[in-house]
């Protein structure tokens, strides 16, 4: 077997402590939802000593009727708050990149607020905003019931929206714009034909973004959700309060499976794993290949 | 050119008003209640009588809230710090990685903090309670081992005593690493990434080792970065709520569990609204911590 040369100064990937760095940090990361995964199909109660292969947590995860039924207002929240958000967000990218008005730094930032601000400090306010200034009725049809989660799943989530917009818009050529403008387009036509399939990128990593945050989101949900309108990490939260046990085990891994295959999905309209990050650094980096 | 907003002003109002219309009244006013209740009293059950007091400040410094403020700043730092520590050089990895590598390097980074909190947080439960994978493999060693004490004659070890790593401040701090470790390591390849690698590479050709180059020339180059990287980490760390409930034990409590209880058991709003705007300027601070320090090193020296 011929030598391969000796790794370059900078080939830090080729030396072996940060080899096993990286292994060790893998492991950290990975063991414990690998472990989560495996044992869904272990064909014991105690959970830990492999005891054989069994589907039957995953039946009875799905004929857990109040389980289904938070997995699916889970899913029913994600979708209409992602929409809601994509609608907002691109919306304020807009407003942001096309006008100059007064007070336009202030919207700028205050626009970032629900992304700095804790968690915990928009779960208590959403909780007091409901409580005293609109109260939502309760009992309403299923869609309904979910209203209020829904409406703070897309504060939290439609300026993350417009942070990935704007980034995207920072390099559409303003000429474009102004030749459709020469050749006659309309206004809403030059929205349409010209600026919306360049900002198209970014709302599917925009609305990816979204979804993931309604989905994965516990303590907002936590202060917002009533009795009747239990989401998935809320109920996986009272399951895990009281013991831990494969059925939450073959749930989670449904999830998980779910958020890869989301994240497959969004790679292969997107590209660029670098800017579906939510790291918005890749995004403002000015891109060095076509 | 960006356009004066008078000069089309039906198309400005159809852009900005539906998301300013959403900010004001889903955001800025449920955040403006809190805080004009930090300044209430409670009166009877539900009413909150806004007094003008700073007694809910007040009491947040009690003794006791006091170092449960100070208690979470210190598990927020420990974890930056152990963060910084463990994604350093997972960051420099990625970002010398040869491309295709780096793309798999960078989604396996992402993948887990794109699974939901709450699973991960349960992952964890499961392996390190009482009969958790981690104790499981100890007794097995242990008994192997007292098998072969047993064998050689020199005595017996004793029945395996499990460890106790879950619901104690050990846990909360693994968990929030596990929890924001991409946190850490995404800013920080992008800082690294930037960075121009013939000084990198002069630095190592004239004779400076690894350790020296990366404490002399990448640290310095790279300070914005791990400045961002520590502020998008120590932020989210301070107001965890969830890792300290599940993992913590009945003296790991930060702050966001106090808010909770405020609002949720103890119907103490306007003590809770205090708190969490304490945690909400704790917040800005920071963030205003790392603008001066990214704007102290543009300026030229």
């Amino acid at each position: 077997m011929a030598k391969r040369p000796a790794p370059g100064p900078l080939e830090y990937l080729r030396r072996w402590p940060l080899q096993l760095w990286l292994a060790g940090v893998g492991i950290f990361l990975y063991a414990p939802l690998v472990a989560l995964m495996v044992f869904s199909f272990n064909d014991s109660r105690r959970n830990i000593v492999w005891q054989g292969f069994t589907l039957k947590y995953y039946e009875k995860a799905l004929n857990n009727a109040s389980l289904i039924e938070a997995f699916v207002n889970s899913l029913t929240i994600a979708a209409v708050s992602t929409f809601l958000s994509l609608i907002l967000g691109a919306l304020a990218a807009l407003a942001l990149w096309r006008f100059r008005f007064p007070g336009k730094t202030g919207f700028d930032g205050a626009l970032a607020l629900p992304i700095v601000a804790p968690e915990i400090c928009l779960g208590v306010a959403m909780l007091v905003f409901f409580a005293k200034v609109l109260p939502w009725p309760q009992g309403l049809p299923w869609p309904m019931n979910l209203g209020a989660i829904i409406i703070a799943h897309v504060s939290f989530s439609f300026p993350f929206v417009a942070v990935v917009v704007r980034a995207r818009m920072a390099s559409f050529n303003r000429e474009l714009e102004e030749a459709a403008r020469d050749l006659g387009a309309s206004e809403w036509r030059t929205l349409k034909d010209v600026i919306l399939p360049h900002m198209t990128p970014s709302l599917v990593a925009g609305g990816f973004l979204a979804f993931t945050l309604s989905l994965d989101d516990f303590v907002i949900t936590f202060f917002t959700s009533g009795p009747d309108t239990v989401t998935f990490p809320v109920k996986v939260y009272s399951m895990v309060r009281f013991s831990v046990t494969p059925e939450v085990n073959a749930a989670s891994t449904i999830l998980i499976v779910l958020t890869v295959v989301l994240t497959a999905i969004a790679l292969k309209v997107q590209g660029d794993p670098a800017s579906t990050a939510g790291g918005h650094a890749a995004l403002d980096r000015p891109k060095d290949r076509p | 050119m960006e356009q004066h907003w008078k000069s089309a002003k039906g198309l400005f109002s159809a852009v900005l008003g539906p998301p300013l219309f959403w900010l004001v009244l889903f955001f800025m006013i449920p955040m403006g209640i809190v805080w004009l209740y930090s300044f209430g009293e409670n009166r009877g059950l539900t009413e909150i009588a806004l007094t003008g007091t700073f007694s809910n400040y007040l009491r947040a410094f009690d003794p006791l809230y006091l170092k449960i403020f100070v208690k979470s700043v210190g598990i927020a730092g420990l974890t930056t710090l152990i963060c910084l520590v463990i994604g350093f050089p997972v960051a420099l990895a990625i970002t010398f990685a040869p491309a295709k590598a780096k793309t798999w390097l960078l989604l396996a980074v992402m993948l887990p903090f794109w699974t939901n909190l709450l699973i991960r947080t349960y992952a964890l439960i499961a392996v390190l309670r009482t009969e958790g994978y981690v104790n499981q493999s100890l007794e097995w060693l242990w008994n192997g081992l007292d098998a072969v004490v047993g064998v050689l004659g020199v005595g017996a070890l004793g029945p395996f005593q499990p460890l106790e790593l879950l619901h104690n401040n050990f846990a909360v701090v693994l968990g929030l690493v596990y929890v924001h470790l991409p946190f850490m390591v995404l800013p920080l390849y992008s800082a690294l990434d930037r960075l121009d690698t013939s000084l990198l590479e002069a630095s190592l050709d004239l004779g400076a080792g690894h350790l020296r180059t990366l404490l002399t020339i990448v640290a310095p180059l790279a300070l914005p970065g791990i400045a961002s990287g520590v502020v998008i980490t120590f932020i989210p760390a301070l107001g965890s709520y969830l890792t300290p409930d599940l993992l913590g034990g009945p003296d790991s409590q930060m702050i966001a569990n106090i808010i909770e209880r405020q609002f949720k058991r103890a119907n103490d709003w306007p003590f809770g609204a205090a708190l969490s705007f304490l945690l909400m300027y704790m917040t800005f601070i920071a963030i205003a911590l790392q603008a001066m320090l990214s704007r102290r090193r543009r300026e030229p020296a």
